[in-house]
Formats: structure tokens, C-alpha cells, sequence
């Protein structure tokens, strides 16, 4: 079952009638059968976007197709659909059998069945020797399995997971994400879960779907939108080390940092004069005769590769970060650099956009 | 050295309380048990025989005034206590539900709690009087004939004993509601509202929110609630007062057990201090035992 977000408008007002726009027109399809992740940095409207397909919140504008059916006006509980929360919201009087069995008694299933599916469900998720603990006694990892168990039993059309990893340390977040690419491959649920963690939201989605300012920015698989995003917050946003942005011009054909003419391009002809370069970390070759001169103030050492940190008079950052193989002999201070032209993007100075 | 010194802080600290807590609540319960159990205390001189036995409980359980206070006593907790929680909860629950207006609900709720029981007991005598009251005149409105709620104490069941008890148990109803509503109201706030966010996910019916999660989060208020609330039941004596008036022998019918211990203190009879000493301990072995079972009991139910 696809879902479709048509025109999905959300407005707050506090109580001195001020408005904040937290989901602003944002359109968009979710395929069936696929783990999507909703990311954006905190504030663009990605909970509330999540909040709205549940139910939790209505609307000010806009509908919510779950297939063909216009589910806006239902409410939660008429929707089916699972939800997840952030900090999951286990019943903490209830054992990890009666949370997981409370939305089947809510739905008036028989108790011998549902106690067949509560432990089916346990197996699944990797807990049923943990059923007759109480959430208190559980690790936030296995809680976390818990409130996907007690979301996925009562066969939801729809999974929705509200920053299902922040609440867990490095190593069990590894774990558990693989443990939810696993478990939606599984029942093969419609799945949405929403991050600000690109890498998290990269390494499982099927798709993700770049938001900012309550505003669809890119949507498409991870790898396509690491590598052709669509505007200079897309950029900014995707990759570690992030992208290092840079005060660029263009003449002619031939776009320049500083006094460095870096790339030559035809396309570059209809935009004259300053934009931003941005160039992927992993986008530098060193060269002798290199275009480019970085100079930096240390490396650090990451296992396979280098990370230069190093500043650049037109940076527009203080610092930023380079990637090179260790195989690369290092000269003190300052090197020169080639630029990978499909690892750099010129961008609008005014707006943002994707130039090329 | 330096230990020795702050243990000499703490006990001098401590003087003032323990010296006021022996002389107004240990050596008064000490006589008040002593008295109970002495075979021939003389009020007149303070005087024991201390020759012990139970000839005072016996006593008193073979005096009928007595046994009809204990019998209103267990009523009263029996009833208005598990009667005021339950409507408390809902109350709070409706209130929590609604944002408007709900400071000024709260407040009205709120008032009974901050008023003069004796007060309000005139008022509630004043409503239910036979001839002028407001009930007797709306209940005429609808063809029932006047109804003697405060006054006479002739009857037993349906006779005007009942109406009697009928007023004080509305009384003490309307009176404890608004301290239970105010804790719970604080209890429910502290619920997290994402519990209800994910028993709306799981389609939760309203009446199962309330039983299967509102209850069991708010039960150790629900226990807090429940047992200090029998403890004053177990010691209601101003409502009574308060309605009806302190004249013992228009009272008798309707009277608690501290409203007995109160009468012996004021009548002639040279052993009624030792009946009164020996209900006043009565209901401190009820108190403590009940206290116990509601401890113990809750220890099983309530979710920490």
C-alpha cells in the first residue's frame, strides 16, 4: 500500500497566537513495501510529518492517502498502522507479554490466539525469553524491541518509527538498525522512520527523503541523492565528514577559487560570476601540479584514510575535512590538489541551487 | 572526635520536638492505655488501682451508645471513602481532559478544602432543614412531601435515621472530594502523555485507557489516597458536630466513636474516663490494623 502526503500543511500557534510553520506544502510518495527514512536536522518538520500519518496530529491543510483511501479525517486507532516511539512508551505496569498483547485485546482477538501471536511477534524481534519482565528490567535495546513487537503484532499496515536509535548507545545502535532493515525485510511493512542521522538513515532506507524547513528537499535512494543533490542544504546535510564549502566565480567556462581555476565547463557559461563550490571530502587528488593549494593544521589518522583538517582562504567554514588514502606521502603543511569534477557542485549564491 | 561532636548537635537539635512529642503524645497515650486497662481508675483524683484487667472493654461492648458509634464509625469509612475516591478520580480525569476554563474548575473544586468544617455544616443543616431548606423546597417542586433530614432520631432503616446519615455521608463526600481531586489532578499531569498517544495507536477504548493504564500509573496515589483518607474517616467527629449540633442526647443515633471518647469526658459517672480511654485505644487497634491490611494490600497492587 503506497502512502501519498498531498499538500501536507501543519501550522502551530502558541499562545500568543504566533505561527510557526513546522510542515509547509510537502508532497510526497511513499512506495509500498519500502523502508523510507525522513531526515532532516532538528525542527524541519519530519516528527510532525511522522505525527500526522499517524493520526497524532491533524492536519491544517492537506491530505493523507494511505492507497486509494483519503485517511486524513480518521483517527489513530482506525488507521492500522504501528507506531514506534522515540523513547517507546512501554506501559511500564505491564509485563513484556501484556505490552506487546494489549493492542490485540484492544482489537477483541481471542486470548489463545493472541498469546500465539504475542510470542510469534517475540520470536521475531529476538525477545521471547524476556517475556515476563517488566520494561524496567530491559535494556534500551531490548525495550526498543519490545515497542516494535507491540507495534507489529496487531499486522499494521503501516510501521512508523519516531528516532528509533537515538536512545541507544553506538554499538547497539549498529546492531539494532541492521535488526530493523532485517525485521521490515521480514514482514515486508510499508516502513517510515524518521532521523537527523544521515548515516543511519543512509545505510538501511530503501529511499530517504531530505527535508528542510517543513519542505521536501530531495527524495531518491541514499547513494543517487548523495551524489546529485539538488541544492546546497542537501549537500551540506548528507556525508561525513560533511562537505567542504568553498566562495567561488565563475568566467567564462572555467570556475575559480580564489586565484585557482579548479574545473572548466561548458554548462558553467549561462552562470557568471559568484557562487558556491562545495567538493566532497573524498574529492581531492593530490598532484604536484594541482589546481588547488590546501594548507592544514593536522591529520588525523582514521584506520584506512587520512582526514586532512584544513583551512582554505575561502572556506566557508573555519575549518573542513579531506579525505586521502594513506598510501599518499603527506609533505608538511600544505599540498596541492586536483578536483574530482563529479565530486564537486556549484551551487546559486543566491538560493541555493544546484548549478551543477 | 568530630563525630562525637555532631551526635551532641543532633540529640540537642532533637530536645525541643521530643520533649513537646512526650508530654502532649507519648505520655498521653501511655495514661489513655494505662486508664483502659486499670481496674478502678477514679477520675475525680486521678487515682489507679493498678489492678489490670478488661473489665472496661467489656464495658463498653456491652454498652449499646457504643457499639451504635462504632457501628456509624464503619459506616462512614465503609462508604464515603471508597465513594468520594472513585468520584475524585473521575472528577480529575474529566477536569485533566478539558483546557478550557480548567484553572477556574479546579479552584471551585478546590474551595470546600480551604473552608470551615463546622461552617459548612451549618450550611448543609441549613439546606436540609425540615422547613426552610432548599432540598425539602426543591424536592416539593416534584411532590415529595417535607422530609425531616437534620432533626428527631426516631427510626431506624428508611426512618429518619437513614436521611441522617444519608446528610452526613453526602457531607463528607463533598468535603474530602477536593483534596483527592488536587492530588490527582497532579497525578495525572504527571502521566506522560505519550502513554496515551500509544493506547490510541493500540485502539484503546476509552473505559480501557482509564482501567489498564490511567489506574495502574496513578495507583500509588490511588494507596496514598485511600490510606490516609480512612485514617481521618476512622476519626470524623467535627462533620457531625457541624450538622447536627453538639448536644449529646439529640446526636446518640448518629454519633462516631470520637464523639463517644469526647461525651465521656463530660458526664458524671466516676468510670467514664476508663470507657472512654478504652474506645479511644478501640479505635487506635482498628486504625492499626487497618492501616496494615491497606499497606500489606497495597504492597501487591500498586505499581511503583
Amino acid at each position: 500500500m503506497d502512502i501519498k502526503l498531498s499538500n501536507l500543511t501543519k501550522i502551530f500557534k502558541d499562545s500568543k497566537g504566533r505561527e510557526t510553520r513546522a510542515v509547509d506544502h510537502f508532497d510526497t510518495l511513499i512506495p509500498n513495501g519500502k523502508l523510507i527514512g525522513l531526515l532532516g536536522p532538528s525542527g524541519c518538520g519530519k516528527s510532525t510529518t511522522l505525527y500526522m500519518i499517524a493520526g497524532l496530529l491533524t492536519p491544517t491543510e492537506g491530505r493523507i492517502f494511505f492507497g486509494d483511501d483519503d485517511v486524513t479525517d480518521l483517527t489513530p486507532e482506525k488507521r492500522g498502522i504501528g507506531l514506534v516511539f522515540q523513547n517507546y512508551a512501554l506501559y511500564p505496569h505491564m509485563t513484556v507479554r501484556q505490552n506487546i498483547m494489549f493492542p490485540l485485546e484492544n482489537l477483541k482477538i481471542e486470548k489463545e490466539e493472541a498469546k500465539i501471536m504475542t510470542e510469534d511477534m517475540a520470536r521475531l524481534v529476538g525477545i521471547h525469553e524476556l517475556l515476563d519482565r517488566k520494561p524496567a528490567q530491559l535494556s534500551g535495546g531490548q525495550q526498543q524491541r519490545v515497542a516494535i513487537a507491540r507495534a507489529l503484532v496487531k499486522k499494521p499496515k503501516v510501521l512508523l518509527l519516531d528516532e528509533p536509535l537515538s536512545n541507544l548507545d553506538a554499538r547497539l545502535r549498529l546492531q539494532t538498525r541492521e535488526e530493523i532493515k532485517r525485521i521490515q525485510k521480514e514482514t515486508g511493512i510499508t516502513t517510515i522512520f524518521v532521523t537527523h542521522d544521515q548515516e543511519e538513515a543512509m545505510s538501511i532506507s530503501d529511499e530517504i527523503v531530505v527535508m528542510n524547513f517543513g519542505l521536501e528537499q530531495q527524495k531518491g535512494e541514499p547513494q543517487v541523492v548523495y551524489d546529485q543533490p539538488n541544492n546546497q542544504f542537501v549537500a551540506k546535510f548528507l556525508g561525513t565528514p560533511p562537505i567542504g564549502l568553498f566562495n567561488g566565480t565563475v568566467k567564462g567556462n572555467k570556475l575559480y577559487i580564489g586565484e585557482s581555476a579548479i574545473l572548466t565547463n561548458k554548462i558553467l557559461e549561462k552562470t557568471q560570476g559568484e557562487v558556491i563550490v562545495g567538493i566532497r571530502p573524498e574529492g581531492y587528488t593530490p598532484s604536484e601540479s594541482g589546481a588547488l593549494e590546501i594548507s592544514y593544521s593536522f591529520i588525523e589518522s582514521i584506520g584506512r584514510d587520512i582526514s586532512l583538517v584544513s583551512n582554505h582562504p575561502e572556506s566557508l567554514t573555519p575549518s573542513f575535512r579531506l579525505i586521502v588514502a594513506d598510501t599518499i606521502k603527506v609533505t608538511p603543511n600544505s599540498m596541492k590538489f586536483n578536483v574530482k569534477k563529479e565530486k564537486c557542485f556549484v551551487f546559486n549564491k543566491d538560493n541555493g541551487e544546484r548549478v551543477l | 572526635m568530630l563525630e562525637k561532636k555532631k551526635d551532641y548537635h543532633a540529640w540537642l537539635y532533637l530536645l525541643i520536638p521530643l520533649a513537646l512529642l512526650s508530654l502532649f503524645t507519648f505520655f498521653p497515650l501511655f495514661k489513655t492505655i494505662l486508664i483502659s486497662f486499670d481496674n478502678g481508675y477514679n477520675k475525680w483524683q486521678d487515682a489507679f488501682s493498678f489492678a489490670f484487667s478488661l473489665d472496661s472493654y467489656k464495658a463498653i461492648f456491652n454498652y449499646p451508645p457504643f457499639l451504635r458509634t462504632l457501628w456509624n464509625t464503619v459506616l462512614i469509612v465503609f462508604i464515603s471513602v471508597p465513594l468520594s475516591t472513585i468520584v475524585a478520580l473521575l472528577i480529575a480525569v474529566a477536569l485533566n481532559s478539558i483546557k478550557p476554563l480548567q484553572k477556574i474548575f479546579q479552584s471551585i473544586f478546590f474551595l470546600p478544602y480551604v473552608t470551615n468544617t463546622i461552617a459548612i455544616g451549618m450550611v448543609f443543616a441549613v439546606l436540609f432543614n425540615l422547613h426552610t431548606g432548599l432540598i425539602n423546597g426543591v424536592l416539593q417542586l416534584f411532590g415529595v412531601e417535607k422530609l425531616n433530614w437534620i432533626n428527631s432520631n426516631d427510626g431506624f432503616f428508611m426512618g429518619s435515621y437513614f436521611r441522617r446519615m444519608f446528610v452526613l455521608q453526602l457531607y463528607l463526600l463533598w468535603h474530602t472530594l477536593a483534596f483527592k481531586i488536587l492530588v490527582f489532578i497532579g497525578g495525572l499531569q504527571n502521566i506522560s502523555k505519550q502513554y496515551y498517544d500509544a493506547a490510541k495507536v493500540d485502539s484503546a477504548p476509552k473505559t480501557r485507557v482509564f482501567t489498564k493504564i490511567t489506574v495502574p500509573l496513578l495507583s500509588p496515589l490511588i494507596a496514598f489516597i485511600l490510606i490516609t483518607s480512612f485514617i481521618g474517616a476512622f476519626k470524623t467527629y467535627d462533620a457531625v458536630i457541624g450538622i447536627f449540633g453538639a448536644d449529646w442526647n439529640k446526636t446518640a443515633d448518629i454519633q462516631t466513636i470520637v464523639g463517644f471518647v469526647y461525651q465521656q469526658l463530660k458526664t458524671d459517672s466516676v468510670d467514664s474516663y476508663s470507657k472512654g480511654a478504652a474506645a479511644a485505644v478501640v479505635l487506635f487497634v482498628i486504625i492499626l490494623a487497618f492501616t496494615a491490611i491497606n499497606l500489606y494490600v497495597s504492597k501487591k497492587r500498586v505499581h511503583y
